[in-house]
């Protein structure tokens, strides 16, 4: 019984996470021929999409690499993009924080945007849901979303080169991650947060090993911060 | 396209590969892993809840300004198609919308100019 309730709670998050199959797949598939382009070769682009499972550090950590940044940049760069999968680790540990090591360990790797957004949403609003039924939901939202992200960065990167200039695939990039964005801006504090990381990274540009990125982002972060404050204090935080 | 021969040095290439894999799971391991059920710092939350909103602006911002396709020179169908995705994306909340109609925008500007 409490196994077909988990079997059950996993296709009801498999079936909740299966739209994002839309995004997660031209995004795999983006990163497949972005990185083909940019010289890696299949087993590179295939290892470093397996292991690190996140697409925009992918990406980022490839651009900063295009314009030669030292390494050590390119890693605090990339890995700045997935610190909000630590906010996400975070919040998803009140509900599964008592699974056992490894089951937590497996999530964490299987931690993206998607599965994120589905058990949060569902968590809340089913609290007394046990924790093998969360764990079988939120295994089940992120099973659609990862199987489209390795295939379809096995077939971007399979198509790689063929992509032709005048596609002007320069700029897949800076669109997908302003779409990425702007649904996200839900309060004053995220629009405060984003302003003040543009700004700052065109004043910043100069700096040297792109460190304008770093210095932004951070300023961006301090802002929101400061921002979530000022309208807690005004009672205006929801 | 040439075929790109170059590529990048193969121990730069896997120490990025290695340090971002061990990076991005111990990121998502830190909490759910490790801390457990004990409750974490209010400030240290409130800065993370930013930290999307304010990396991928910084990130983004540069290339739509000085796009390295045109050597850095400011490229109108590149600026209109940022604002466009940004526009649609704030009006339906919706990434993939958001998507098609910044590639719309550049593609459309690209063919007319």
């Amino acid at each position: 019984m409490a196994f077909s309730t988990t079997n059950s709670y996993y296709w009801k998050g498999f079936r909740d996470g299966a739209p994002f199959m839309l995004v997660a797949g031209p995004f795999g598939m983006l990163f497949g021929v972005l990185a083909t382009e940019a010289g890696l070769k299949l087993t590179e682009t295939l290892v470093l999409t397996a292991t690190v499972f996140a697409g925009a550090a992918q990406l980022t950590a490839l651009q900063l690499m295009q314009e030669n940044a030292p390494t050590f940049i390119v890693l605090a760069s990339a890995l700045a993009v997935n610190l909000r999968l630590a906010m996400y680790s975070a919040s998803l540990t009140p509900f599964l924080g008592g699974a056992p090591m490894w089951q937590r360990a497996f999530a964490a790797y299987l931690t993206v945007d998607q599965s994120y957004a589905c058990s949060i949403v569902r968590f809340e609003t089913e609290p007394d849901l046990t924790i093998p039924q969360r764990m079988g939901y939120f295994l089940g939202t992120v099973t659609p979303v990862a199987t489209a992200w390795y295939s379809f960065t096995l077939i971007g990167a399979l198509l790689g080169a063929r992509i032709p200039e005048s596609w002007a695939l320069d700029f897949a990039l800076p669109i997908a991650f302003l779409a990425m964005v702007t649904p996200m801006l839900r309060t004053s504090a995220h629009v405060v947060a984003a302003l003040v990381s543009i700004t700052v990274a065109l004043l910043a540009a100069g700096l040297p090993y792109n460190l304008g990125l770093m210095v932004a982002g951070l300023a961006g972060m301090i802002a929101g911060a400061r921002m979530e404050l000022v309208l807690r204090k005004k009672g205006l935080w929801t | 396209m040439t075929p790109e021969q170059a590529g990048f040095d193969p121990v730069t290439l896997w120490t990025v590969i290695a340090g971002l894999a061990v990076g991005s799971f111990a990121l998502r391991f830190v909490f759910i892993g490790l801390v457990g059920d004990r409750p974490m710092p209010d400030w240290l939350l409130r800065h993370l809840r930013y930290t999307a909103v304010a990396i991928l602006p910084a990130l983004v911002t540069p290339l739509v300004v000085w796009p390295k396709a045109t050597g850095g020179a400011l490229d109108l169908p590149r600026l209109l198609a940022a604002l466009v995705t940004v526009g649609v994306g704030l009006a339906t909340k919706n990434v993939l919308a958001a998507i098609f109609a910044g590639a719309a925008t550049l593609y459309g500007l690209l063919y007319l100019l």
